[in-house]
């Protein structure tokens, strides 16, 4: 028994919190923002020899209006940046934004005028996945990670107020 | 092949066909920028070269003096920064004009061939060939947002792969390395909305 459901404010409140981070961690529905080589790794991740599916990740929505979990795959150039951001500010709350790749986490090697130095530029994110490409053993643990904080945020939002 | 080729050229343009090198698939002339159409209307029309593989430029800014063309005297090359006074207002950009004869009729099938030619910092470069093949068009403009450099019959040229905001030519020997221009930034200050700076922290797992 987890010892958090039965702080305060209220035993119903709190498992209700946590039912809705259990339901939410195993139903995430992701938007793959695919971009560039990444692409690749993240299909295999997601096809029946890794099987994504096995953690409630099996369903890509092409409509952000649909999804939660933002996948950015591959390199973001700056001419890209706002389509990624429009894409973020139309997903509905709760949401979470994955950093699928070292080009998305920091720009990778691609130190240069065209590319974003890192999503967390434009906009927020919740796990970094580094690797060029990432292997499916870590975009799982990646994966899995993101459940763990998607368990522990419960029914909030998760997003800081600006 | 580059035997029919020169003469055709030397015919055309006489003195003004300023070098004819190589042999084989990597035969290529160096014409001044006036004649740069000519020389290509008369090897597409009269030799078969019916497709322009690629109009691509390269940044002189620091090669050295002696390999320049019309210049025969070795003193003249230069070492280190010297190349800052002497070499700034030379020909600084050389365009090549790659062709291919799909052409069986011709006798040259399967045949390359190249046409450079060389355009000073803030020169007008040669006319535009876009009518000729109408794949220029977007190689013209590449030209344009990565060298920045400018064809005579097209000056309202846009950028194509960069965007408007964008300042300066990339391509260029003389861009910093490291100068970087978000696009988001610009376009933010102007709608004034935006993510705050808080909000895109990243937060660690609890």
């Amino acid at each position: 028994m987890n010892d958090e459901a039965f702080q305060t404010p209220g035993v119903l409140t709190s498992r209700l919190d946590a039912a809705i981070g259990w339901a939410r961690k195993y139903s995430i529905f992701q938007y793959p923002f695919v971009t560039a080589c990444c692409g690749m790794e993240y299909m295999s991740t997601a096809a029946s020899h890794y099987d994504m599916d096995r953690f409630g990740a099996g369903l890509p929505r092409f409509s952000p209006r649909q999804a939660d979990v933002l996948m950015v795959v591959g390199t973001i150039s700056h001419k890209m940046s706002p389509v990624l951001k429009r894409i973020y500010e139309q997903m509905t709350d709760p949401k979470w934004v994955v950093a699928f790749g070292v080009c998305t986490c920091t720009g990778g090697f691609y130190d240069d005028y065209a590319t974003v130095q890192g999503i967390d530029t434009i906009i927020p994110v919740d796990l970094y996945i580094p690797g060029c490409p990432p292997r499916p053993e870590a975009v799982l643990q990646g994966l899995m990670l993101l459940q763990e904080k998607i368990r522990k945020q419960g029914a909030g939002s998760g997003r800081q107020q600006p | 092949m580059s035997e029919r080729i020169r003469e055709a050229l030397s015919g055309l343009l006489r003195a003004e066909l300023l070098a004819f090198e190589g042999s084989g698939e990597e035969a290529q002339a160096r014409v001044p920028v006036s004649r740069v159409r000519d020389a290509l209307i008369a090897l597409r029309d009269g030799l078969g070269f019916n497709m322009l593989v690629d109009l691509t430029a390269c940044d002189l800014l620091r090669y050295p003096v002696s390999h320049q063309v019309g210049v025969t005297d070795p003193c003249q090359a230069t070492q280190g920064d010297a190349w800052k006074e002497k070499n700034v207002t030379h020909e600084r950009f050389e365009l090549t004009y790659r062709l291919l004869s799909l052409d069986p009729e011709s006798g040259l099938l399967g045949g390359r061939f190249a046409v450079k030619c060389r355009v000073s910092d803030g020169e007008i470069g040669p006319p535009s060939i876009r009518d000729l093949w109408p794949v220029a068009d977007w190689l013209e403009r590449e030209l344009w947002d990565m060298f920045g450099v400018r064809f005579s019959d097209r000056p309202d040229i846009r950028r194509i792969l960069l965007y408007e905001e964008f300042v300066g030519h990339p391509l260029r020997k003389d861009y910093p390395i490291n100068k970087r221009q978000p696009l988001l930034a610009s376009r933010l200050k102007a709608d004034g909305e935006g993510i705050s700076p808080a909000e895109l922290r990243p937060k660690l797992v609890p």
